[in-house]
């Protein structure tokens, strides 16, 4: 039996009666009060999430930055110190090995944020690619990491304002935190990176403020809903940016992994395309579900926000307009859907 | 708001999970307040058609919750003479009462002799403590 990892909160979470799952390796929360009431907390207030599972991997040295450069799809020279950017590892087939976030602490000295499950590809990835004056190291085991997400997740923890992909040193009732002005609910909100240590200290402060614990099952129906990608199901090493509607984080002008067979992907366009479908009828699409006529669904689940079956999958170009209709086997009976404008859930403009 | 833990005397229970309320020749059927514990909010039944034949140890309908889908397995053998429309139009209602307006069907029983395998609630509770 393989021993499952636990994060520095792992006594909070049993404390607060969560719902324990193995997750890529991790014992994690999946849910404490209900998926439901936590996703409605974090689209209508704040909500916290411990993803200090997360992979945390610094790349430092005079010739950090030309070796990210070379292996990330997004162009470093969009950004600079202080700033954040979405970007995506690629393999030489233009394939997804990870969707991340990297963090310019200063032109020689990145942090990048990694999914769980990929952390040790990543880290490999790198390290076997690094070049003297580019030292790539593996910190995740000395971070916590919590996602405040919300419309009052900011001014629940008495921060300030800032724009989106931007971050600071900051703290929350006295607990030093990098504020990454980052998530992953189509919500504002931030990422609270932290020592490991101080991680139990950093959740009481914030659950005390009044920020809802939320689990996995939450972070899965609030990013479905919004359309962001999971790796493993929308986004594999086997699957390509383009078709996959990523091609916003592909700098095709410059030289990265994959490049090449990325611009001939885009040039000859895409056989199939990610679609965001919402069910027509009474059903609940789930990942594996055959789309008639050669398409696939990755994710499926229940829209708290719209109380109906969404999802998203691979369909033939041919089936990617909005509005087409779809039929979806759902466990052998036939059930309509149709596909719409991404995201699934916008917030009404107030 | 879900309900609190509890298991009527006046019901029969399927090790799988399911009640049945059994009243002449007809019985009414759903699923234990462990089940929807177990499973977490439904959001989705996915019922058998009125006048479909149900049998014993055998799944008769799906419920679903955000994260899992679920075979609801028929306590007794019969013949589905209704639906519980309020179980499919507002699903949360079988964990708000799981004995009460969030049973699924109600069916006529073929079999009645197959009530004698079913569990008395002290029997299902035993079982539900071993696991």
């Amino acid at each position: 039996m393989q021993t499952l990892l636990r994060t520095p909160l792992h006594d909070r979470h049993v404390a607060l009666g969560a719902r324990m799952v193995p997750f890529v390796g991790w014992e994690m929360p999946v849910q404490y009060a209900g998926v439901i009431p936590e996703h409605r907390a974090v689209r209508t207030d704040a909500g916290v999430f411990d993803v200090s599972h997360m992979g945390e991997i610094e790349v430092e040295g005079p010739r950090a930055r030309e070796l990210l450069q070379s292996l990330l799809s997004n162009d470093l020279d969009r950004i600079g110190p202080g700033r954040a950017q979405y970007t995506l590892l690629t393999n030489e087939h233009g394939g997804i090995v990870d969707d991340l976030i990297v963090y310019e602490l200063d032109p020689h000295r990145y942090f990048l944020i990694v999914n769980a499950s990929n952390t040790q590809t990543v880290f490999a990835w790198l390290k076997e690619r690094e070049v003297r004056g580019s030292e790539v190291s593996d910190r995740s085991s000395e971070y916590g990491l919590l996602a405040v997400q919300g419309p009052r997740a900011i001014e629940r923890l008495g921060l300030p304002e800032a724009p989106a992909f931007t971050f600071d040193e900051g703290e929350v009732d006295g607990v030093p935190v990098m504020v990454n002005r980052t998530g992953y609910t189509g919500e504002a909100g931030c990422e609270l990176l932290c020592a490991a240590e101080d991680a139990p200290g950093l959740w009481d402060a914030v659950v005390a403020r009044g920020v809802v614990p939320c689990g996995l099952g939450a972070r899965d129906t609030l990013r479905l809903e919004v359309c962001y990608p999971l790796h493993g199901n929308e986004i594999t090493p086997e699957t390509d940016p383009i078709s996959a509607g990523l091609g916003w984080v592909c700098a095709l002008d410059k030289e990265f992994t994959g490049a090449s067979e990325l611009r001939r992907i885009k040039e000859e366009g895409s056989a199939r395309k990610l679609v965001a479908f919402v069910m027509e009828e009474r059903a609940i699409p789930r990942g594996g579900m055959e789309i008639r006529g050669g398409g696939v669904v990755t994710s499926g689940s229940h829209s708290p926000m719209l109380d109906a079956g969404i999802g998203m999958g691979y369909v033939p170009v041919e089936l990617s307009a909005p509005g087409t209709e779809l039929t979806i086997d759902v466990r052998g009976r036939d059930r309509r859907a149709r596909v719409v404008t991404k995201p699934i859930y916008r917030r009404e403009e107030s | 708001m879900a309900a609190s833990e509890s298991y009527p005397d006046d019901l029969r229970y399927h090790r799988e999970h399911d009640w049945a309320r059994i009243d002449g020749d007809e019985a009414v059927m759903g699923i234990t307040w462990y089940a929807q514990d177990s499973l977490g909010e439904l959001v989705h039944f996915e019922p058998p058609e009125v006048g479909a034949t149900v049998e014993k140890d055998k799944p008769y309908a799906e419920v679903e919750s955000v994260k899992a889908v679920s075979d609801v397995i028929a306590p007794l053998s019969g013949e589905v003479l209704e639906v519980n429309q309020q179980a499919v139009d507002a699903p949360e209602t079988v964990n708000e009462e799981p004995y009460g307006d969030g049973w699924l069907v109600r069916i006529r029983v073929s079999e009645p002799s197959e009530a004698d395998d079913l569990l008395d609630a002290a029997a299902y509770q035993a079982l539900l403590r071993e696991q």
